[in-house]
């Protein structure tokens, strides 16, 4: 089976002042069409800075990204993003702001055709009595809901999730990993979603990729995520796996939280806080795809 | 808090502490102003004669009453016109207008997309900005010649709308453009570099074409700063228009101040410059009615 993305040898390094930073290195993943597969590391590994490469925004310095046969060369709607902050047009309404997008994928389609769409998506996404209003008059977990519309109601050819969830509290969170997941299951769209959260990567993701940490960060370890989908919620919890590969992806963040830590870099191994938070080298801003 | 309560705080915030101050200036205006008096004199061949004479801190500054003597014709027959440099106050007022609305508006169709080019490409902005650093605080007075030389031979008619336009007039249209453009092209420019990055990414992901990007992301997010440039363009404009005319002695607000000032009118010099103070509130009103507006969205 050929995959329908193919990450190979992809690296980027930026050059500054001090010299080269290398940010992610030897980056190999293959994802089939449907799966939805979750990148996960610490913050600062580089995680992000793969999935702008994967959408356009950041070109990789090294290696090639295939997306259903072709080279990714550049951004483009082919790839529906959802950003960490919904990043809508402030004086747009949110089905204006959905409908930008699908006036610029379907230019040909009639006007009745296209507002069908954006409204179809925004209902979906329970926004069909608000749909109307500016980003401004809607709570942050609603406007992240017309981010997930707009990416859907382009029909990509794949999804990317910048931690789509990181800036809600975790009531809203889970309400949007269920809309996400209902949308994902209906629209059969294949997903890379960079997280730092690990029961969420459990609940949505049909393989977990767990990346080393930067500088030059890699593909550490990829766990198979093996419950049956429609999942819900509780059903993922009480399953006999779960612990055991929560308990997998949280070693495998905390020793190379550890190695970090005493690693032949920076720091003396006595001071040190448990959990990094940095990287030593962190990410040049403003990185596109992550905006605080 | 209590509507009793609002009204006292309204009555004391908005009409009674003002007014105290504009009694302040007056009485200031009166002590300084000098007053005519009247004596009787006997002269060298015996007769008695009445000798008029100006005393006071300042002799020749009108009083308050006196200002208002020699103006009330002009202010209550606003729109009266007795010669072309004799009408009433609206009258001149609106010939001002005229002008500055003709010149703020090449002020805002150059500026504006020289401030877009500024924003959006380095190069544009390194090789323009030290020419508009250097230009930018050129006073007006130093611009008028120039337009006089540039326009002297130039004839511009445009059909239906009379006289052709002369040498004065595009000079003042001229001062007033090139100086009031530099707020619009400045705040556009920082318009442009503070559109977050944000909406820049939506527009590229979404593969918006050029156009498309300029209208439906980088103009819409820069409208709020537009609009404080274009306020403060309107305040120079207005601020340009008096000594334009002032130098074409063209008919209008501020060539009237000067025509009267050359007759001695003092009382004129006063009415003017309050006219040119309020029209100029006016205006500022207004356009930051119309900036908040675009600030809401």
């Amino acid at each position: 089976m050929s995959a329908h993305l193919e990450l190979s040898q992809i690296g980027k390094t930026y050059s500054s002042a001090r010299g080269r930073a290398v940010i992610v290195q030897n980056f190999n993943l293959k994802v089939a069409k449907g799966e939805f597969v979750t990148l996960i590391g610490h913050s600062g590994c580089g995680k992000s800075t793969v999935l702008s490469m994967l959408s356009g925004l950041q070109p990789p310095s090294e290696g090639a990204i295939i997306l259903a046969g072709k080279e990714v060369r550049g951004p483009g709607p082919d790839r529906g993003v959802v950003f960490q902050s919904p990043c809508l047009l402030p004086w747009l309404s949110a089905f204006d702001n959905v409908l930008l997008g699908v006036n610029q994928v379907f230019p040909n389609a009639p006007r009745a055709e296209r507002h069908q769409v954006a409204e179809y998506y925004l209902s979906i996404v329970g926004l069909a009595d608000s749909m109307h209003r500016r980003p401004a008059e809607i709570s942050a977990g609603m406007r992240q809901r017309v981010g997930i519309a707009r990416a859907f109601a382009i029909a990509p050819k794949m999804l990317l999730l910048d931690e789509p969830f990181g800036m809600l509290d975790s009531l809203t969170r889970m309400e949007l990993q269920q809309v996400l997941v209902d949308l994902w299951r209906r629209d059969q769209k294949t997903a890379v979603m960079v997280t730092h959260d690990v029961d969420e990567a459990l609940f949505l993701s049909d393989r977990i990729v767990m990346m080393t940490d930067g500088p030059a960060a890699e593909v550490g370890d990829i766990l198979t995520v093996p419950f049956p989908h429609p999942r819900s919620r509780q059903e993922v919890l009480d399953h006999p796996e779960y612990s055991r590969l929560r308990d997998h992806l949280i070693e495998f963040l905390e020793v190379h939280a550890h190695r970090r830590k005493t690693g032949p870099a920076e720091a003396p191994a006595d001071t040190a806080a448990s959990v990094p938070l940095a990287c030593p080298h962190p990410e040049p801003t403003p990185l596109p795809l992550s905006t605080p | 808090m209590k509507p009793l309560q609002r009204l006292q705080r309204f009555f004391l915030e908005s009409l009674f502490l003002p007014a105290v101050g504009l009694l302040l200036c007056l009485l200031l205006w009166q002590v300084l102003s000098g007053k005519t008096v009247k004596t009787t004199v006997r002269d060298d061949f015996g007769d008695l004669v009445t000798v008029t004479k100006r005393v006071g801190l300042s002799k020749d500054l009108p009083s308050p009453a006196e200002t208002w003597a020699a103006s009330k014709t002009y202010v209550l027959q606003p729109w009266a016109k007795r010669g072309e440099l004799d009408q009433g106050i609206l009258a001149f007022t609106w010939l001002s207008l005229k002008l500055v609305a003709q010149g703020y508006a090449i002020a805002l169709i150059l500026g504006t997309p020289i401030g877009f080019c500024l924003g959006l490409s380095k190069s544009f902005a390194k090789t323009f900005d030290p020419i508009i650093q250097i230009l930018r605080p050129v006073s007006p007075l130093a611009w008028l010649p120039l337009g006089m030389v540039l326009f002297l031979s130039v004839k511009i008619h445009v059909p239906g709308a009379g006289a052709p336009y002369t040498a004065s007039e595009l000079a003042a249209i001229f001062t007033i453009a090139v100086c009031s453009m530099w707020p619009t092209v400045l705040n556009t420019a920082v318009g442009v570099r503070a559109i977050p990055q944000d909406y820049l990414n939506v527009a590229k992901v979404l593969k918006l074409s050029r156009t498309k990007t300029l209208l439906k992301v980088l103009v819409p997010a820069t409208l709020p700063y537009m609009f404080t440039g274009f306020r403060l363009s309107l305040g120079i404009a207005w601020l340009v228009i008096v000594a334009a005319e002032m130098l074409t002695g063209r008919p209008g607000v501020g060539g009237f101040l000067w025509q009267q000032y050359n007759a001695l009118n003092y009382a004129h010099i006063i009415l003017c410059i309050l006219t040119i103070g309020f029209v100029g509130y006016a205006l500022d009103r207004l356009m930051s009615l119309v900036e908040s507006r675009f600030k809401s969205v």
